[in-house]
């Protein structure tokens, strides 16, 4: 198997999530180009919430977020990642764990 | 905004393992106790293996056989070794393991803690989910008085408060009582819920009844990374995962997803699970820097308890009794300064650490506390040796025309030249020194 060929949408689809629209909690600060650790997150993350932009910057879209912490903790040196809890009851809902 | 104006005897972050412990156990005893938990339900938000130790539940829930939810009670451990198309195994199954009051189990960490947490309020307890504990609250000597969270207008306010809010906590290292977890001092694991009929679990691992196994692998599934997978039966169901360091997979440039996925192809695991339903994916932390990586776990107010405070032992794979055992035994102290009437202060909350340092749970935290540090410098000892292991198996088992003494000749030129004698025995002596 590929490592091209993992469809991470089709498994984040499998998982419950309630979200908090226009309240995302994890944020990437303003930048003009990204640290290494900002862009190892990339491929880093378990959901695949960040992404290149044309610019070169990095984006995150949350929504998919599983809340594991690795983005915060890779970024903790350089402080680009802002990062919380989702208020109580939003974010991802493990059926199983 | 609701407000509570009660003070509480206790307040708990979290409702997994070390929360629900510390929480029943106090509340059991007839304290005041106010449990928070920022998930929708207990459970929610949590992820493991995921195998239960019995022994650090009987301690706190004698009966809990009679109705928690286990899966299957485990009779054969399987260790692997793997390069990219075999395994080295070692197995131990016994009948033994099938007694009257098994040993270990598989549970459904979602499942599980929703039960757990129903103990907590039937003895007693209140427990407010969907509460996330923004901050703590100190009074102007710096001693922990309570908690401020996302639903409540004011302070909650309490004699002491427990933190059992897992790996990330957030709450803790934002009042300063911690610092940020380190990239090299944990790692990422992901998993997935692969369902399959009951029948088809039994006969692929050959089980009856309520009997499981549970796999752990090593080697080439973790590329070159220090990390593990691991494969266990569930009633019906397989939880299935892999995890590895934090630094070395954002060095790596691998994604966790593909890295599960092609666990989840090697021929050793993928006809275990060949036809299955995946349900979900899920991703958690877990702390692997061991003892050294351990924050302070009391002071003025509060103490910490299992993955918040880094109790974790990596080489069993044990965390939850961990967690369960910390709890219990926060709860016992702060149980005992109460029936003393003795505040909880700095000093009496050091008996916290006493009795932790008593138990197994420091014990063996110090046992392996120079683990981390050995596998981070030396990963060829998870990584290279599966494979000269396969290559030694492969070459003594295929019956090829050549006599048997230049067979042995070659495995051990091969070997040589994978590692050099210097080397072979440096890392024994180096792995005998870090275990001891
Ligand atoms: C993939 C994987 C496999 C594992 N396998 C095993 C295994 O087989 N056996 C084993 O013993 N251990 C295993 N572990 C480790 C085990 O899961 C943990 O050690 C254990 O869950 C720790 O329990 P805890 O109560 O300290 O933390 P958690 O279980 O993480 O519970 C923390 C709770 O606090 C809540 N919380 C956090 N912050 C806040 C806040 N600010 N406000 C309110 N609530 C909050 C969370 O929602 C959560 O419910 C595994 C871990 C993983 C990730």
């Amino acid at each position: 198997m590929s490592t091209q060929g993992t469809r991470i949408e089709e498994k984040l689809y499998q998982n419950r999530y309630v979200v908090d629209a226009g309240k995302p909690h994890i944020k990437v600060r303003d930048h003009d180009i990204p640290s290494p650790a900002l862009k190892s997150l990339v491929t880093a993350c378990p959901a695949s919430c960040y992404s290149l932009n044309e610019q070169g910057r990095v984006e995150i879209v949350a929504d998919g977020c599983m809340e594991c912490g690795t983005c915060r903790v890779v970024c903790a040196a350089t402080g680009e990642v802002e990062w919380n809890y989702p208020r109580g009851g939003y974010g991802v809902l493990f059926k199983f764990g | 905004m609701a407000t509570i104006e009660e003070r509480f005897d206790a307040i708990v972050v979290g409702a997994g393992p070390a929360g629900n412990a510390a929480a029943y156990t106090m509340a059991k005893a007839g304290l005041k106790v106010l449990q928070l938990e920022r998930g929708e339900y207990p459970g929610s938000k949590n992820v493991q293996g995921a195998i239960l130790y019995a022994d650090a539940l009987e301690k706190i829930i004698p009966d809990f056989r009679e109705d928690a939810p286990l899966e299957r009670h485990v009779i054969e451990q399987r260790i692997w070794m793997m390069d990219d198309t075999s395994h080295t195994g070692m197995h131990y199954r016994s009948e033994d393991f099938n007694e009257e009051k098994p040993n270990r189990y598989t549970i459904i960490r979602a499942q599980f803690d929703r039960w757990f947490s129903s103990k907590v309020r039937e003895a007693g307890g209140i427990v407010l989910c969907e509460t996330t504990v923004a901050e703590l609250v100190k009074d102007t000597k710096g001693h922990v008085i309570g908690v401020l969270t996302d639903r409540h207008g004011g302070p909650l306010l309490a004699d002491v408060v427990v933190m059992a809010e897992g790996v990330n906590g957030l709450v803790g290292q934002r009042a300063g009582l911690r610092d940020e977890l380190k990239p090299q001092a944990v790692a990422l694991a992901v998993k997935e819920m692969h369902f399959l009929p009951q029948e088809v679990v039994e006969s692929r691992f050959n089980l009856s009844g309520d009997a499981g196994v549970v796999i752990e692998a090593m080697g080439a599934v973790s590329k070159g990374m220090v990390g593990t997978g691991f494969l266990y039966t569930n009633r019906e169901s397989i939880s299935v995962g892999i995890g590895c360091i934090v630094e070395d997979l954002a060095k790596s440039g691998v994604t966790p997803y593909s890295l599960l996925d092609q666990f989840k192809a090697h021929p050793s695991i993928a006809p275990l699970i060949a036809g299955a339903e995946v349900k979900e994916y899920a991703a958690h932390l877990i702390p692997e820097g061991g003892f050294r990586s351990m924050p302070a776990i009391y002071g003025g107010g509060w103490v910490v308890t299992g993955d918040a405070a880094h109790l974790v032992n990596s080489v069993h794979r044990e965390g939850s009794n961990l967690a369960m055992t910390s709890g219990r035994i926060a709860a016992e102290t702060i149980i005992w300064l109460k029936r003393r009437r003795e505040p909880c202060s700095f000093d009496n909350l050091a008996e916290y650490r006493k009795r932790l340092e008593a138990s197994f749970v420091l014990k063996d935290m110090r046992k392996y506390q120079k683990i981390p540090g050995l596998l981070h410098n030396n990963r060829q000892l998870l990584n290279l040796y599966p494979r000269m292991l396969s290559g030694v198996a492969q070459s003594w088992l295929r019956v090829d025309g050549k006599a048997k003494r230049s067979k042995e000749t070659e495995i051990f030129k091969a070997v040589r030249k994978q590692r050099g004698l210097v080397g072979l025995v440096a890392d024994g002596l180096r792995l005998a020194r870090a275990w001891r």
